[in-house]
């Protein structure tokens, strides 16, 4: 039982550190801009497919890994330019429209370049088997995401909370107005943190890659749980966005792993097995519900 | 956004576009052409789901991400109601609507605490849930959904051709855009589009904000109920998929094409949104690339919609 529970709280430790990769990019956007991005998700899975392709094209993982994020960044930066420059001054419907139009038009894309099965994406073979950590195996490769995960929260946080660059993000996201007032060039700020974003986007597309399917349609169930870990965070704040992505990946993995049995010996057999999955599936939503009935603004807000 | 007022023209132009409609079948048929007789049906039921979201967005400046919750609860309900063996929909689409109804008024309770993205977001998650919900219910089908063995009777009539579906479709819809007019008009609708622009001044005055916005959220839900169990008639099923976000989605972007705050603005809407998918399906299979290059210009250079275009709101 201690070590289902172990390997559990790993996975969703992992889970929660991929969802901060998502979830950091979006909050940012989110919070200086003011910007609702539905298109993160669509970012996230072409990303995925930027690397999985390159990965083959290459023959290796990591040279894949590398070319999507750059790869993705590019279409980051193009998309900034072209069409979010135009959207930041506009009201929360028309960004919610447009960026409905580009998932739309990326899914479509997608299916159209790669076709509709999904890619393949295999992990470096080095990492393929398990690793012994005291006394049960677990897959090296989830290891190395959690590291990943771990390294790039790290390099966020010296990166936000110490930097002068971190400092003028954080003043954005305070108060945008104040912030231009003081000489900051907040337009290139912008451009700079969304293809940041989009980068994370594809760094967390291609490492989950191998563990899940590079399909269509990849992003929008992600995109979602980024927007309930925002929610619960704060938007606009990185920690916020830490603690929300840690607290939905182990309720979330947990909650799956752990309730259908934890019920099963509270109710009869019938009702649990009907009730188990289902409240699995909702406990995050009622998680960020409850969080909002008594924090509207969530957990960290970071405007005044 | 201007208050809504009726236009001189509006009421004739109703007279005359309800008039046509109830002929269509007939001409249809005459010409040959029975299969759109089914797909003027869709378009009624989606508009009456649009103008019921505008009602909720336009009107009461409320941006919900969650509506498709209302109108799939409305379909589950009448798929519900006639594997229970109520078959009159008389009973079973009040039922619809009232289960919807109460779904939004629970809904929006708890959602209209908040404000702004918090607000859209929170009603998104709500629609999650009940997605979620539908989805492991394995009485009522799971992923698969429950499916109308065959069609209910309205006031004894079967609905099982389509033209009689049509004309109920129609009625509902005539009926619905009746109680929004008049209701835009009287001094709720007054009361809720000046609390959409100035909602602390309302407060000031006395108006109880929070109620107004609630009963709207509450009726525009119920409304969604309503097309739901209609759409379940349609098509004969009540499925998971049409309580996921992706549909909310659609439906925000039918009333932001039409017009946000117009009264026709979800009808436009529907008509626009649906004959585009069934004109682009013909020409090729990767039509969402061509819609979703439509949206963004929609966006970009129309921003308030199609019917802004032909239609000035009194300031």
């Amino acid at each position: 039982m201690t070590q289902l529970l172990l390997e559990q709280a790993l996975n969703g430790l992992q889970f929660g550190l991929m969802l901060f990769l998502l979830a950091a990019g979006l909050t940012l956007v989110f919070g200086i801009m003011d910007c609702i991005n539905l298109a993160h998700g669509s970012l996230y899975m072409v990303g995925a497919y930027f690397v999985a392709a390159a990965a083959q094209a290459a023959d290796s993982f990591w040279i894949g890994l590398g070319a999507g994020v750059a790869g993705a960044a590019v279409l980051g930066l193009l998309l900034e330019v072209t069409l979010f420059r135009r959207l930041y001054q506009r009201d929360h419907l028309s960004q919610v429209l447009a960026t409905f139009a580009l998932i739309l038009i990326a899914n479509e894309a997608v299916r159209l370049i790669w076709g509709p099965a999904p890619l393949m994406l295999n992990p470096p073979e080095a990492l393929a088997g398990p690793v012994e950590i005291g006394n049960f195996f677990y897959p090296a490769y989830r290891l190395v995401i959690i590291a990943f995960g771990v390294a790039v929260a790290a390099l966020l946080y010296l990166l936000v909370a110490k930097s002068r660059v971190g400092m003028w993000v954080r003043a954005g996201a305070a108060n945008r107005e104040m912030t231009e007032a003081l000489g900051i060039n907040v337009r290139a700020l912008f451009t700079a943190v969304f293809v940041f974003g989009a980068a994370l986007c594809a760094l967390a597309g291609g490492l989950l890659g191998p563990l899940l399917a590079v399909q269509v349609g990849m992003g929008e169930s992600v995109l979602i749980l980024a927007f309930v870990v925002i929610i619960i965070g704060g938007i606009g704040s990185i920690r916020g966005a830490l603690v929300g992505s840690l607290i939905v990946g182990t309720v979330d993995t947990l909650g799956r792993a752990l309730l259908p049995t934890l019920l099963r010996a509270m109710l009869p057999a019938d009702a649990a097995s009907t009730l188990g999955p289902a409240l699995a599936s909702i406990l995050i939503y009622l998680l960020m519900a409850g969080i909002l009935f008594f924090k509207p603004q969530g957990l960290f807000p970071s405007r005044a | 956004m201007a208050f809504y007022r009726p236009a001189a023209w509006q009421k004739p132009l109703s007279l005359a576009l309800l008039c046509a409609l109830l002929a269509l079948p007939t001409g249809l048929e005459a010409l040959g052409q029975e299969f759109y007789i089914g797909f003027a049906t869709r378009v009624l039921i989606f508009a009456l789901a649009a103008t019921s979201l505008n009602l909720v967005l336009g009107f009461g400046g409320m941006v919900s991400l969650g509506h498709a919750a209302f109108f799939g609860t409305g379909a589950y309900v009448a798929a519900i109601c006639q594997q229970a063996g109520i078959a009159e929909a008389l009973l079973a689409f009040p039922l619809a609507m009232a289960a919807a109804g109460l779904l939004a008024l629970a809904v929006g309770a708890i959602s209209l605490r908040t404000r702004g993205v918090y607000f859209i977001m929170i009603t998104l998650a709500f629609a999650q849930m009940a997605y979620y919900l539908f989805v492991s219910a394995r009485a009522w089908g799971g992923d698969d959904g429950l499916s109308l063995s065959r069609r209910m009777t309205l006031a004894g009539f079967s609905l099982a051709s389509d033209t009689a579906l049509f004309f109920a479709a129609l009625a509902a819809l005539a009926a619905t855009m009746l109680l929004f007019g008049r209701l835009a008009d009287a001094r709720f609708g007054r009361a809720l589009q000046a609390i959409r622009e100035n909602e602390t001044r309302m407060e000031a005055l006395g108006y109880p904000v929070f109620r107004y916005r609630l009963v709207a959220f509450a009726l525009g839900g119920a409304l969604a109920g309503l097309a739901g169990a209609l759409l379940a008639n349609q098509t004969g099923l009540a499925s998971p998929g049409l309580l996921q976000w992706t549909q909310s989605g659609t439906l925000l972007v039918m009333v932001i094409i039409g017009g946000v705050g117009y009264l026709y603005g979800g009808i436009v809407g529907a008509v626009v949104l649906l004959m585009l998918e069934e004109t682009l399906v013909g020409f090729t299979e990767h039509w969402h690339i061509v819609l979703g290059l439509l949206l963004l210009g929609v966006v970009l250079f129309a921003p308030k919609g199609v019917a802004a275009l032909f239609g000035k709101r009194h300031g």
